[in-house]
């Protein structure tokens, strides 16, 4: 079980109020992801919950229980740090086991859960290494291992895989996902990737200055983004904001379009504009187009193919039922 | 790249500081290997003469010998304990944020600047003295009859005072490693059921342990040294009862006036002090690789 409610949790840091008051139902056995930009408390948010952190205000319930006031071994969450926080001085089995050990498990016991363990993670082959001897995915399935022996109520991901590289972030995006279909515990991962946001998720909490601008499902949040804040967060490369007289005449103060709702005409089209860089992905390529009296810029996904240089002209046509009205205040309408 | 050329101009460079050390570090050392093989008592210098071991077999069978060695091994293993324990307590203190965090380190540290034989007699005379001495006045507070520490217990007078002296570095030492400490591992360990003392005990103590190695280290070398304290406190009396290895090298010089002996002494005080880095290298000194 791993159901944890947040109701009116705040926290200030001295006079600085890091988290207003907010609201939050993680399901059990969801994967929930929080985004958004650096600074905005969500490594705060999610170390209260943790109860590294005390509450200035507000209660949190594990399970319909009070555990506002626990402690963070009596909550029965694992964390994983984003520096994995591995105990050097360890072998890789004793520190799998740590928590076992510290929890009274015998020996025989612990060493079967950490085999069970090493199993899942494919670290069956460094059980006797350290830390130091591994590589940093190695370490971070490790991180992970420690988690997983205690059969946690749920998960809490802080940014874990933000010190690998690409292509070993993309793996371990995938065996975490596994891991969430096998043991349907409840995760909780702090990311500011989109990708790895909108791939994992199954409900992302954005959140900006501490507060929760929209609650959904990656789909959701792409197609019905509630304010501008989150239409500008969510979607790579980011969508493009029209102002002024064509946006009253889409009917908004504010109306935006994504790259790829907006199709490229060497000569026909409503915008027009010039282009300046082209970013060449293969499969596709997204310019970026300047001098359209619209914006100051407007970024549109084109083909792969499309052969389109510096300082041409282009026009542009949005999908009519694809773009987004904000009014003055920056909410959807 | 540094050519032949190069090379060799950096020898030639270096070569004067090399030797003037070298020259610095061989002349006491062949001058006492020399005095020790030969009679040589300042107040009978006529009678002159090499002796093979004779003034080695006279220092290790003399009969303070065995008792200045155990004396010494006391002295310094006491002093390692009270510092090494004590500096990780008042360490584990001030790294937290404490109020006047600041002055009180600086107080802390405080007995490092004081010259041993000025700290050596304050102690003696401001502390342990029975009759004027604060302890005293302690124990005559709450109805006691006053202790004569120096006369009763000198050997554990004198660990106090050099422990005193040697607490301020041990603590710095383990304030520094204290502090690069990472504390998302103790908050891991939170996480993961690990009570405070259980946190110290298996993430603390170990990330501690290359200091604690180092603070052993140095302060073993210059504990085998200690004379000061005990020069200008006890005497190494009453008895021999504080009388050290160096301390009796010291009596033979400078009492009874026996250089021969004397540097023979000497010369087993570096054989074994030789003995004991050894040991200790071996002993922990392993934690000091990876
Ligand atoms: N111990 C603290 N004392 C004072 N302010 C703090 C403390 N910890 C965090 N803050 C502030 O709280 C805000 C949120 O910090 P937090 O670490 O939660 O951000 P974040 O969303 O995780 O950012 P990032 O994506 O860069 O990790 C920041 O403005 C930070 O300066
Ligand atoms: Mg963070």
């Amino acid at each position: 079980m791993g159901q944890i409610t947040l109701s009116k949790v705040a926290k200030r840091f001295g006079d600085a109020e890091v988290i207003p008051p907010l609201d939050l139902i993680i399901d059990d056995g969801e994967f929930v992801v929080f985004v958004g930009p650096s600074g905005c408390g969500k490594s705060t948010l999610l170390r209260l919950i943790a109860g590294l952190e005390d509450t200035s205000d507000g209660r949190i319930l594990i399970d319909g229980k009070d555990a506002t006031a626990l402690g963070p071994a009596q909550r029965g969450l694992a964390m994983v740090f984003q520096s994995y926080a591995l105990y050097p001085h360890m072998s890789v089995r004793s520190n799998i086991a740590f928590p076992l050990k510290m929890a009274g498990l015998d020996k025989a016991e612990q060493d079967r859960r950490v085999e069970g363990a090493a199993k899942v993670l494919n670290l069956t082959n460094y059980l006797d290494r350290r830390p130091g001897q591994l590589s940093g995915g190695q370490r971070q399935r490790v991180a992970i291992g420690r988690a997983i022996v205690r059969e946690p109520a749920a998960f809490l991901f802080d940014e874990p895989l933000s010190n690998l590289d690409a292509a070993l972030r993309v793996g371990m995006r995938l065996e975490i996902s596994e891991l969430h279909e096998r043991l349907k515990t409840t995760m909780i991962y702090v990311t500011h990737d989109q990708v790895e946001a909108m791939t994992m998720a199954d409900k992302i909490v954005v959140l900006n200055a501490g507060r929760i601008e929209q609650v959904g499902s990656p789909l959701e949040l792409y197609r019905t983004p509630r304010n501008l804040f989150v239409a500008g967060f969510i979607g790579s490369p980011k969508m493009s904001f029209i102002t002024g007289a064509e946006a009253q005449k889409a009917g908004g103060a504010t109306v935006g379009v994504r790259p790829e709702h907006l199709r490229v005409s060497p000569s026909e089209g409503p915008w027009r504009g010039t282009v300046g860089v082209s970013e060449h992905l293969g499969s596709d390529t997204f310019f970026h187009v300047h001098d359209t009296g619209l914006a100051p810029v407007i970024t549109v996904r084109a083909d792969g193919e499309v052969a389109l240089s510096h300082g041409d002209t282009v026009h542009l046509t949005p999908q009519a039922d694809k773009i987004h009205r904000f009014d003055q205040n920056g909410l959807r309408i | 790249m540094s050519t032949q050329a190069s090379r060799s101009a950096a020898r030639t460079m270096l070569s004067p500081a090399v030797i003037l050390l070298f020259v610095w570090m061989i002349v006491p050392l062949v001058l006492t290997l020399w005095f020790s093989f030969h009679r040589y008592n300042l107040l009978t210098p006529e009678r002159y003469g090499f002796i093979w071991f004779q003034n080695y077999a006279n220092f290790v069978t003399s009969p303070d010998f065995w008792g200045a060695i155990v004396n010494t091994l006391i002295l310094v293993l006491g002093v390692l304990f009270i510092t090494v324990v004590g500096g990780i307590l008042i360490a584990l203190l001030i790294d937290r944020p404490i109020w006047g965090q600041g002055p009180v380190r600086i107080l802390v540290i405080s007995p490092f600047f004081i010259m041993p034989p000025v700290a050596a007699l304050v102690w003696k005379n401001m502390f342990f003295n029975p009759t004027n001495g604060l302890f005293a006045a302690a124990f005559h507070a709450i109805g006691l009859r006053p202790y004569d520490f120096l006369g009763q217990a000198p050997l554990a007078s004198i660990i106090v005072i050099v422990a005193w002296q040697w607490l301020p570095f041990a603590t710095l030492i383990l304030l520094t490693a204290l502090q690069s400490l990472s504390s998302e591992q103790l908050e891991a360990a939170e996480m993961d059921g690990a009570p405070p003392v259980k946190r110290f005990w298996y993430i603390v103590l170990p990330h501690l342990s290359r200091a604690i190695t180092v603070v052993v280290l140095i302060q073993t070398i210059f504990l085998l040294g200690i004379l000061v304290e005990i020069l200008v406190t006890t005497n190494g009396g009453p008895g021999t009862q504080s009388t050290t290895l160096t301390f009796l090298v010291y009596k033979e010089a400078l009492l009874n006036f026996d250089a021969g002996k004397a540097a023979a002494g000497g010369v087993v005080a570096v054989i074994l002090a030789n003995i004991v880095a050894i040991f200790l290298m071996r002993a922990i000194g392993k934690n000091l690789d990876a």
